[in-house]
């Protein structure tokens, strides 16, 4: 199999313009006879969806949400970035593709992320045209913020509810659609199967939720914006049903999962505090533009963050990045919480804490300021830990956060199998090794506004009269599988949950495949994964029957994938040789700590192929050409 | 701590549900009270008693997924705006008794113990929740400056999480503060004026065929986990009431 980009030729900043010149376009009023299904409501599938009703095309949406609004992004807290350049601080489409490759320590595609730089500042008009009430300032234009990992302000934000407020312009914009006719909504509805015919993807296979019913629906396409896996670490600041079944059953349908090993550990979130914890609550990354990370200098220091005098204090993000600071990226300052925590200098019971502290900003701003910026986030924070923030600073640790890794894709987010796309946090395209804060909501909306509408008429006008429809024998065939796997994990009935699996699942991947790994835990952590595996499907207790709404059912499935899913994180961790922002090998790592990439032998996407579940899976190398930028060794000092 | 929880239990929409008694056992008091459920889940299909059904997702507060009477109260905690995810069990003493149960609404049909049915509210949102502008036909995004305290005032509209508690409280199932926080968040802005007086006819046409009617009660507002302001709703009577007797010619010219 040979992974082609489809990269057009030319200078960067041309790129995109020959792409769009060079699709075919599909003929306005034969649109409404192509039916395309997109799973998925989140900020990259709910834009698509809107956007192909907008332009005619017969859309099929499915989430397993009882709304489309409910989708994961709608948590997303910070911000998003745009080069609009509004604070005339040197910022430019140029310095926005090239922090965001930086950022992904040089393991993004050049192309993609150039695109999404330049369309970054036309989210931003088509959001504030649907009514996002983004931040302003007094004389009424928008307002900037920053964040990690680079030094001019292009963060737009909406309070703390960034997210919630762009996928309500999304959500109203689908809405709008469905009223029209031309978008019909399947909520709770999730899908099991990928339904592939002569080698293009022509169909899905969903479970009613609400009666359990399994259902086939055909299309002309298929596009994925199913969000991303960070929950296969269990413990995860993502939403509790976010999981790994749609792109995993695509892959194994054919489709290449590129770089599953790139995950993100989020720097602040509110430490775990007991062994009921569900989930973690992350605190956004625009706090650190006003809190101050510390620890005691000192091992073992008891004594409460107040009697800490500032001469014992070690501010050690300002202290080892003078230059970025506290606003080091992501993946550099959730190691070095993690270096003084082992150090044994950190706080609070567990020792799995450091300090997020507001008081030098209180002092120089008051805290009107502070509580206008972060209000709602310091009231999450003193809701779930009973603590008052505007007192005694906050206590934070990393935790898994975002997917960097996904689906491969080519420049039209195409995955290897033809008429199958995938967007949003779900393909692996821009983020390389690290993303940057407030780029997800950005990539995901680039992606369903304005790349994939467009791009995906290339790929129809090719399809005019191959219609398929769900009575060919390949949909009868996979219902029969996903029936199978049903009735097996009703069948297991053995004597434990699906929910201790997977926290014991988890805490095997957080170990060994989180913030560190190396070469001897790695495969010790995939024989773990492999034996809890075959053990599952002996000992799962499921409950309940198939033909009807079942959440341990759900909940079982979605597990399941994430077993076979958390073998592969291992095996792409084993072999990349080298470390690359979120990917840290203890082996591999300079002389004062930080990663070593190895760009001779590791500048590649490594996209996998599925061989089956008794062998191997196959990788393939999609070498990264870099034509624009130098590559080099990331410095925030 | 030890709690007793009374737990609505229907297994689907035509069956009969009653409360069943469940020992809710040492539960951390920084557990919340969807990982209380959780806890008592995990003990139930271990002695091989189906989970109770109830949705939930962000568990932050913000998705909007989760909802259920505690004690009568919507979400449980009247006066201090939370989600159920976000009420934490320090807030309950030890020996409480508990009674949980879905929302109560006739828009609202059950679909399993504590899951409801709340598509109704996406109606209302297809009726005309939206601004009607197509990808790619947007104006430079600081072309039209916003007050800040107008955009501040939008935003606290905006921030609903159509849970459905102020349905679900209300003594006529009204939905009320839900559809006017759509058609302020929308109708204070610049660009939601085009549409502004078109949009509040259809929403509340649409949400008075499926809810039932405001009489002020203000039950609503004090148990909305993000505490919109009834003032909302006297905002959408005006508009409604203006578009009622004005044509929508008349209003968009000012006259
Ligand atoms: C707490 C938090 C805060 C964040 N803050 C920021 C921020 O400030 N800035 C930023 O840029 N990024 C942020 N991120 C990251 C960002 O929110 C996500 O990466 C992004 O929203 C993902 O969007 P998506 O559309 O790809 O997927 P999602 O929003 O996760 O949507 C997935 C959709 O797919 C559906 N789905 C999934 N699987 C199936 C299936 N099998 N069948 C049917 N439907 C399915 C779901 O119902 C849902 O509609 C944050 C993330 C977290 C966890
Ligand atoms: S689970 Fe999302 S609001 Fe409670």
């Amino acid at each position: 199999m040979e992974l082609n980009s489809k990269t057009p030729p030319g200078p960067l900043a041309n790129k995109w313009e020959k792409a769009k010149a060079s699709y075919k376009l599909v003929n306005p009023s034969n649109k409404r006879k192509y039916d395309i299904i997109v799973v998925g409501a989140g900020l990259a599938g709910g834009a698509a969806a809107a956007t192909l009703g907008e332009l005619g095309y017969n859309v099929k949406c499915f989430v397993y949400h009882d709304s489309p609004r409910r989708a994961h992004s709608i948590a997303a807290q910070g911000g998003i970035n745009a080069a609009k350049n509004y604070r005339n601080d040197g910022d430019s489409i140029y310095r926005l593709f090239y922090d965001t490759i930086k950022g992904g320590d040089y393991r993004a595609r050049e192309a993609n992320v150039y695109r999404l730089a330049e369309l970054s500042v036309d989210i931003i008009d088509q959001a504030v045209a649907q009514g996002v009430p983004f931040a302003r300032e007094y004389g009424g234009s928008l307002d900037n913020r920053s964040f990690g990992g680079v030094q001019v302000s292009r963060t737009f934000y909406a309070r703390g509810q960034t997210g919630q407020q762009l996928l309500l312009g999304a959500f109203q914009a689908l809405e709008r659609q469905i009223a029209l006719g031309s978008v019909k909504m399947y909520p709770r509805h999730e899908m099991l199967d990928l339904v592939v015919v002569d080698g293009h993807a022509k169909g899905i296979i969903t479970r009613n939720l609400a009666t359990g019913r399994v259902e086939s629906h055909a299309a002309d396409a298929v596009v994925l914006g199913t969000g991303g896996y960070a929950n296969v670490f269990y413990l995860s600041t993502n939403a509790k049903a976010s999981n790994t079944t749609a792109i995993w059953r695509a892959h194994r349908r054919g489709a290449t999962f590129a770089n599953p090993c790139y995950t993100q550990i989020h720097p602040t979130c509110i430490p775990q505090s007991g062994d009921f914890q569900s989930k973690l609550t992350l605190m956004s990354e625009s706090l650190r533009n006003d809190g101050r990370i510390w620890v005691p200098k000192s091992k073992g220091d008891t004594r409460g963050p107040k009697q800490i005098p500032e001469s014992e204090r070690d501010y050690f993000l300002e202290r080892k990045y003078p230059s970025f600071g506290n606003l080091a990226p992501r993946d550099i300052a959730s190691r070095a919480s993690k270096e003084v925590c082992d150090e044994g200098r950190g706080v609070g019971a567990s020792g799995r804490g450091v300090y997020l502290d507001f008081a030098d900003a209180i002092s120089r701003l008051g805290r009107p300021t502070i509580e206008e910026r972060y209000g709602n986030l310091f009231e999450m924070y003193h809701d779930i830990t009973a603590e008052d923030p505007y007192e005694i600073p906050m206590r934070i640790y990393p935790a898994p956060h975002y997917t960097m890794g996904g689906l491969w894709v080519d420049y039209n987010l195409m995955s290897n199998v033809p008429g199958l796309y995938v967007i949003g946090e779900a393909n692996f395209s821009d983020h390389g090794a690290n993303r940057l804060g407030a780029s997800a909501l950005m990539q995901g909306l680039a992606d369903g506004y304005f790349v994939l509408p467009v791009s995906i008429g290339d790929y129809l006008a090719g399809q005019f009269g191959k219609k398929v429809d769900a009575g060919r024998p390949e949909f009868a065939a996979a219902t029969a599988e996903v029936q199978d796997r049903v009735s097996r994990l009703l069948g297991a009935k053995g004597t434990r949950t699906v929910d201790s699996f997977h926290r014991e699942l988890g805490g095997i991947m957080w170990d060994y495949c989180g913030m560190e790994r190396d070469a001897e835990g790695l495969r010790k952590a995939r024989t773990m994964v492999r034996e809890l595996r075959e053990k599952y499907w002996r000992e799962v207790k499921v409950l309940g029957e198939g033909e009807e709404p079942n959440q341990s059912l759900e909940k079982a499935g979605r597990v399941a994938d994430f077993f076979e899913l958390a073998d592969l994180m291992c095996l792409d961790a084993l072999q990349r040789e080298e470390s690359a922002g979120g990917h840290f090998r203890t082996e591999y790592q300079t002389a004062d700590g930080e990663a070593q990439r190895d760009d001779d032998k590791f500048r590649y996407v490594a996209a996998w192929e599925f061989t089956g579940e008794k062998s191997e899976p196959r990788l393939h190398k999609e070498p990264l050409e870099y034509e624009e930028v130098k590559l080099a060794t990331r410095s925030y000092k | 701590m030890n709690l007793t929880i009374h737990v609505w239990r229907q297994k689907s929409r035509e069956a009969k549900g009653g409360f069943v008694a469940y020992k809710a056992e040492n539960i951390s008091p920084d557990a919340s009270f969807l990982e209380m459920l959780d806890v008592v889940n995990e003990s139930l299909i271990e002695k091989g008693e189906e989970s109770i059904h109830f949705e939930h997702d962000c568990r932050e507060g913000i998705c909007g997924s989760c909802g259920m009477m505690i004690n009568g109260v919507a979400h449980g905690s009247r006066g201090k705006a939370m989600a159920t995810c976000q009420l934490h069990m320090r807030h309950f003493k030890e020996g409480d008794e508990v009674w949980v149960e879905p929302w109560r609404a006739r828009a609202f049909p059950i679909i399993k113990d504590l899951i409801v049915d709340r598509s109704g509210l996406d109606t209302i949102i297809q009726a005309g929740g939206f601004i009607s502008v197509n990808t790619g036909s947007a104006p430079e995004a600081n072309m039209i400056p916003i007050p800040k305290p107008v955009q501040e005032l939008s935003m606290d509209a905006a921030a609903c999480i159509q849970c459905g508690a102020c349905v679900a409280q209300c003594p006529n199932g009204a939905a009320q503060l839900f559809t006017s926080a759509k058609v302020s968040h929308l109708g204070l802005l610049p660009q939601g004026q085009p549409e502004r007086y078109e949009r509040v006819v259809r929403m509340v046409e649409v949400m008075e065929e499926m809810f039932g009617s405001c009489t002020m009660f203000g039950e609503c507002e004090a148990v909305c986990p993000k505490a919109i302001s009834i003032d909302f709703i006297a905002r959408m009577n005006r508009d409604f009431i203006a578009a009622k007797f004005k044509s929508q010619k008349e209003i968009s010219v000012g006259v």
